[in-house]
Parts: structure tokens; C-alpha cells; sequence
């Protein structure tokens, strides 16, 4: 056989078994690799939301919107949205919950996030604090959106619309804030225009 | 090579330590830098790299006579590939703790050098055999390698092991251990100690 045609039907031959393998195993992996996305994502609500009996997926202006809906009450338990921005050395996605008058948070929660470890990743769980490990994202639980989250350092927040930072990571802790101020205004726009 | 058959057990054997991959032939480096800040990271790397190296190992010895040698390395690598994509996911499929944990870095398995050399040094030269024996040993030195560094890491930066707490409320974490200059002074400090225990071994 001519050397080239060897090369290219043995080439052609292993990429097309390769095709084979990969899409085969795909049928069988995705749903799983999907349901645990799907279980990643609810457990994100539930955790960001005050207690709710299902959840509505609503598309606004190509942010995706989870409504928590009680059984019999018209108005909704709460609003969760993802944001995402960049914080001290790559990007952190928030999934973020607001009342349905997006007057204040009822909870965040980071999704993802590549901060220093042992500081900026304080603000997922800073096990340090051993009283409370999780005393960054829950002093979000009940902040006021009015006129926009404020981060106070070195100091207990006296105001219900600040947060306090975390020292040693006060560039991560700005950008949480950060990331949430910048977004609100326009998902509650549209959220609001939408309804 | 092939004028006096070495023994399975030496084939086997020589992965371990005389050629581990990491602390003697210095392969790989990128994922046991990278993952090795936990040891149950570093278990998993291992174990899905092992995976990848013995699976091509197999395809390519069965091959070595039907792939032209002008497009071995692409033929090579696109097997390799196939199984790193296997492996990648599986994990995100059964383990997805895991997977999100190692991050990038199991496709990166792709272009760890450990596997393609493998295949170039030796599977595309011996039977099925001896390729498995090879890259079982292989794997098995670089899941050594990385539990032990990724262990020290974890006990000295997190003062946990396998997630178990190991060090009291007294010990500070060092930081640093967990952070990429930790996996550099820990490797270069592995590596140290097997060129040392190697040169009292040739001594005795």
C-alpha cells in the first residue's frame, strides 16, 4: 500500500473509533453530569432564598431569574439571580437573593471563585472563625439595597446597609460587594419592567 | 532493547524509583505542581492519569505495527486524548466534587508528558504485556509522588489529611504550603531527598 494512503486511513480509521468511544460515552454521562448541575443550582437557591415551595425560572433580558413561590400566596418568597465579576485574581460568581421588592438580600451564596486561599476565600468559609465559619456571607442576610451595600473596615457595621470586610482580603471583599451593586440595579429593572 | 528480556517485575519495579516519573525523570511536573494542595486531590490526579497512561499503553502497543511512523504523535495523541476525555467525564459525571476540586486539569492530562513519553519510549516498542506492566508502574510512582506531596501540603497548610482534622487548634496553618510556592518547595525538597537516599543506596 502507497505510504501516504496508509497515513491518512490509519489517521481517518483512529479518529473515527475516537468519535465513536467519546459520543457513546457522552449519552451516557450527560444526564448524570446534568442532574448534578440542576442539584448544584437548587441547592444554590434554596440556600439564598427564605423558605420556599417551588421555584419559576424566568428569562429577563437574558439573565436568568429563580422565583421562590409559596402555595397559596400570591406574592413570591424571594428572587434569586446569578451575578458574576471579577474579583482579586479571577472571576467570582454570586448566587445572590433578594426579597421580592429587592429592598434588601435574604442570602448569598459564591458559586465560583479563585482567591487567595485562607483569605479570599474567606468568603465562602473561613474556618479560622470557629464560632462561625460562614460569618462572610451571612452578614449579607438582611442588608438593605438602599442606597447600595457599603463595606466598613476594621469595625462593626452600624449601618443596615453595610458589610463588614475581611481583613486581609479587603480587594475580594470590595469586589463581592462590588459585583452585587453593579448588577441589582439592572436585574431589578428589568425584573420590575418584566412583571 | 529487546536482546535480553528484562524481568516483568524490573519493568514493573523501575517506576517506582529508578525512573519514577516525577522524582527521577521529572514528568509531569504541571499537574503535581498544580493539584497536589490536598492529598485527596493529588489521589485523584494520580488515579486518573494512571487511568489514561495504561488505557493508551494497551491501544498503542496493539497498534505500534499499523500506525506509519511519519504520524505516530498525532495518532498518539489523539488516542491519548480519547481517554483523557473518558476520564474527565466520568468524574464530572460520578465524582463532582472532584472534578470541580482538580478543575482544568484533567484535560490537561492531554499534554502531560509522562503519558506521550510512555508511549514513545515504550509502548510503540513492546507488547500489551509489558506496556501494562510499564504503565501500572508508572502510574503507580506518580500516585506515590503526589499523595506524598499533596499529603504534606495538606497537613502542614490545612492541618487536615484526607479531610481529617490531624493537627490540633494550636497548629497555625502555614499558608503558604497551599499556595503554588508551596508545591515548589515541597517538590524540590522530594526530590532532594530521593537523589540522597539514591546516592547512600549506590554507596551501600
Amino acid at each position: 500500500m502507497n505510504k501516504t494512503a496508509k497515513m491518512i486511513i490509519v489517521l481517518t480509521v483512529i479518529t473515527a473509533l475516537s468519535g465513536a468511544v467519546l459520543s457513546s460515552w457522552d449519552s451516557v454521562t450527560k444526564p448524570k453530569i446534568e442532574y448534578h448541575q440542576l442539584q448544584a443550582l437548587k441547592a444554590a437557591i434554596s440556600d439564598v432564598l427564605p423558605s420556599y415551595d417551588n421555584y419559576a425560572v424566568q428569562d429577563i433580558s437574558g439573565n436568568k431569574v429563580y422565583i421562590g413561590q409559596i402555595d397559596g400566596n400570591s406574592q413570591p418568597a424571594g428572587i434569586a439571580f446569578k451575578v458574576a465579576g471579577s474579583g482579586f485574581q479571577g472571576k467570582i460568581s454570586i448566587m445572590v437573593g433578594v426579597d421580592p421588592n429587592f429592598a434588601s438580600i435574604t442570602g448569598i451564596k459564591v458559586l465560583e471563585q479563585i482567591e487567595t486561599p485562607g483569605l479570599g476565600t474567606k468568603i465562602v468559609v473561613d474556618p479560622s472563625n470557629k464560632t462561625n465559619p460562614f460569618w462572610f456571607p451571612e452578614q449579607f442576610n438582611g442588608v438593605v439595597l438602599s442606597p447600595q451595600i457599603d463595606v466598613v473596615k476594621n469595625s462593626i457595621p452600624q449601618n443596615s446597609n453595610e458589610v463588614q470586610a475581611i481583613s486581609g482580603a479587603t480587594i475580594t471583599s470590595k469586589a463581592v460587594v462590588r459585583i452585587i451593586n453593579d448588577n441589582i440595579q439592572q436585574i431589578k429593572e428589568s425584573y420590575q419592567s418584566a412583571n | 532493547m529487546a536482546k535480553k528480556p528484562i524481568p516483568l517485575s524490573k519493568e514493573f519495579l523501575k517506576g517506582l524509583w529508578d525512573d519514577n516519573p516525577v522524582l527521577r525523570m521529572l514528568l509531569g511536573l504541571c499537574p503535581t505542581l498544580a493539584v497536589t494542595n490536598s492529598a485527596i486531590n493529588g489521589l485523584a490526579m494520580g488515579l486518573a492519569t494512571t487511568f489514561v497512561l495504561i488505557s493508551s499503553s494497551i491501544i498503542i502497543s496493539l497498534l505500534r505495527k499499523v500506525i506509519p511512523h511519519q504520524v505516530r504523535i498525532a495518532g498518539y495523541i489523539v488516542i491519548i486524548a480519547t481517554f483523557v476525555t473518558v476520564a474527565d467525564k466520568f468524574l464530572a459525571a460520578y465524582l463532582p466534587e472532584i472534578s470541580i476540586a482538580l478543575g482544568p486539569y484533567v484535560p490537561l492530562i492531554v499534554v502531560n508528558c509522562l503519558i506521550l513519553g510512555r508511549q514513545e519510549a515504550f509502548s510503540s516498542k513492546n507488547g500489551v504485556g509489558r506496556s501494562i506492566i510499564d504503565g501500572l508502574g508508572m502510574g503507580l510512582g506518580f500516585i506515590f509522588v503526589l499523595v506524598i506531596l499533596g499529603s504534606i501540603r495538606e497537613i502542614l497548610g490545612s492541618a487536615t489529611l484526607f479531610n481529617m482534622q490531624i493537627l490540633g487548634d494550636w497548629f497555625n496553618p502555614w499558608m503558604i504550603m497551599i499556595l503554588p510556592p508551596g508545591a515548589f518547595l515541597t517538590l524540590g525538597l522530594l526530590i532532594g531527598l530521593g537523589n540522597w537516599v539514591n546516592e547512600r543506596k549506590v554507596k551501600i
